[in-house]
């Protein structure tokens, strides 16, 4: 897995090590994404996978290595991180909504207070992200009001309204109930067909198969194989591979 | 006069009350002053002590926990005393009322500043990081995502708590504060009956309840599904 530098390439992650005190988390991780390009991101839990999505936009901080995104050096003290952050969108396992606004005020409050946008503006972008994930008619919705499903569609809304370069996803339908899976995934098919560069963590093999161009296995904070998911489902080379596919497809 | 007599003379006498009814008046609009300015100035300074707190500087916090501790546990009765009668010996000689008033604002400084925190430390994790990866920074996020959702948890332990400090304005009245204790135990001295202090504990209700009640309200208005 020597990562050579890709033209086009949006994220460019390299040698990420990560300390939780005498924890080590994440073993030196090279992961490169392209534009338009998806990853799928699989492992056991306590693999690093998420903690490697996180140190992308340093919601966690990285102990060693380098992270580009979009050009931007996101570990260099003079970098701009909240500036940088807009362009790197994030949807999380538990939703993470602003319980006190309705859907319309978590989609718009960084487009007002980050983007600088005016309010009237910052609707209407509001109305046309919750338009594109099918909510068009939820917008004054609280988050209480909404199903699982549906407030995760407004968190990925709340992101795509920034306008992002690279999506980053931690597990966005772990949560939900078996039902409801389908429309958040629909979603995400969506994103990706509109050229959106996106990473994945998640377990959901079969949107694998059909969407991810790649597929990297991680295991105890390294990356143990990464290829197409035809390669690693079908045919994985590494022992630790063929146990993890092997466990998650007998269920 | 029976038992009845003299107890109705005692407590409800009608020319004692009428004659120190202007006394008690007087004395709630002190009431009312001092508790409004206990509230503004102790609320106000609890939450800028909670906010400086949440920035995670330590010497910092060492010392907020430090003097939240200290005025949590001092009675507030001993605060007024120390400040009306300690002070000028450094010459600063405080009024009663000022004496009072400080003393108080630092016990609801230091309650509110223990409830305010418990609001911010109780929101979920998650929250601030949706925020801040949206590109919010730690202001925004604590002003914009953090706080209203922490100020409405801590108002039902805020309201109880402001009412019970407020309640302490009473105390002004060993210091000379003419407020509603003080006007009828004054009352009570030139007037050789107890009447005034019904009258009091009637002023007491009337500025209280309506605080409680406000506090319910605010309860149920807060209140958002989840």
């Amino acid at each position: 897995m020597a990562a050579k530098p890709i033209a086009g390439s949006i994220v460019q992650a390299r040698g990420i090590h990560k300390h939780f005190g005498a924890l080590h988390v994440l073993k030196g991780v090279d992961l490169l994404l392209a534009e338009r390009e998806l990853v799928f991101v699989i492992g056991p839990s306590g693999s690093g996978k998420s903690t490697l999505l996180r140190c992308l936009n340093r919601l966690e901080e990285p102990s060693s290595g380098s992270v580009m995104v979009d050009g931007v050096d996101m570990l260099d003290a003079r970098t701009d991180i909240n500036h940088a952050r807009q362009r790197i969108g994030m949807v999380f396992q538990s939703f993470n909504l602003y319980p006190h606004m309705t859907a319309l005020g978590n989609v718009t409050l960084a487009l007002r207070k980050v983007a600088g946008k005016t309010r009237n503006e910052a609707d209407t972008l509001g109305h046309a992200a919750l338009a594109r994930v099918g909510l068009a008619d939820r917008a004054g919705h609280t988050p209480g009001q909404l199903s699982g499903g549906q407030q995760q569609r407004v968190a990925i809304a709340r992101a795509i309204a920034l306008e992002p370069r690279v999506m980053l996803f931690d597990e966005p339908t772990s949560s939900l109930d078996p039902e409801l899976v389908g429309s958040v995934l629909g979603v995400m098919r969506d994103l990706r067909e509109s050229g959106m560069a996106m990473i994945v963590v998640s377990h959901e093999m079969g949107f694998a198969r059909n969407a991810a161009d790649r597929v990297v296995f991680m295991d105890e904070g390294a990356i143990v194989e990464e290829g197409t998911p035809a390669e690693i489902f079908e045919r994985p080379v590494q022992e630790r591979t063929r146990a993890f596919i092997g466990q998650i497809q007998r269920h | 006069m029976n038992s009845w007599e003299r107890f109705v003379d005692a407590f409800f006498n009608v020319k004692v009350m009428a004659k120190y009814l202007p006394d008690i008046a007087y004395g709630m609009l002190v009431t009312v002053e001092l508790a409004a300015l206990v509230i503004a100035a102790g609320l106000v300074t609890g939450l800028a002590l909670a906010l400086v707190r949440s920035l995670g500087f330590r010497p910092l916090n060492l010392l907020i926990i430090f003097v939240v501790d200290l005025f949590r546990a001092l009675p507030p009765l001993v605060i007024i005393v120390f400040i009306y009668f300690g002070l000028p010996a450094v010459d600063i000689a405080p009024s009663g009322f000022v004496s009072t008033w400080l003393s108080l604002t630092l016990v609801l400084m230091a309650f509110s500043e223990e409830i305010y925190w418990a609001g911010i430390t109780s929101i979920a994790k998650g929250q601030w990081e949706a925020a801040r990866s949206t590109g919010l920074s730690y202001g925004q996020t604590l002003m914009h995502v953090v706080l209203p959702q922490a100020l409405r948890l801590t108002i039902p332990p805020l309201t109880n708590r402001t009412i019970a400090i407020t309640k302490g304005t009473a105390l002004g009245t060993v210091v000379a504060v003419s407020e509603i204790l003080g006007m009828a135990s004054s009352a009570v001295s030139n007037s050789y009956n107890p009447s005034p202090l019904t009258m009091g504990a009637i002023a007491y209700l009337i500025l209280f309840f309506p605080m409680v009640i406000f506090g319910r309200w605010l309860e149920t208005k807060m209140a958002w599904k989840r």
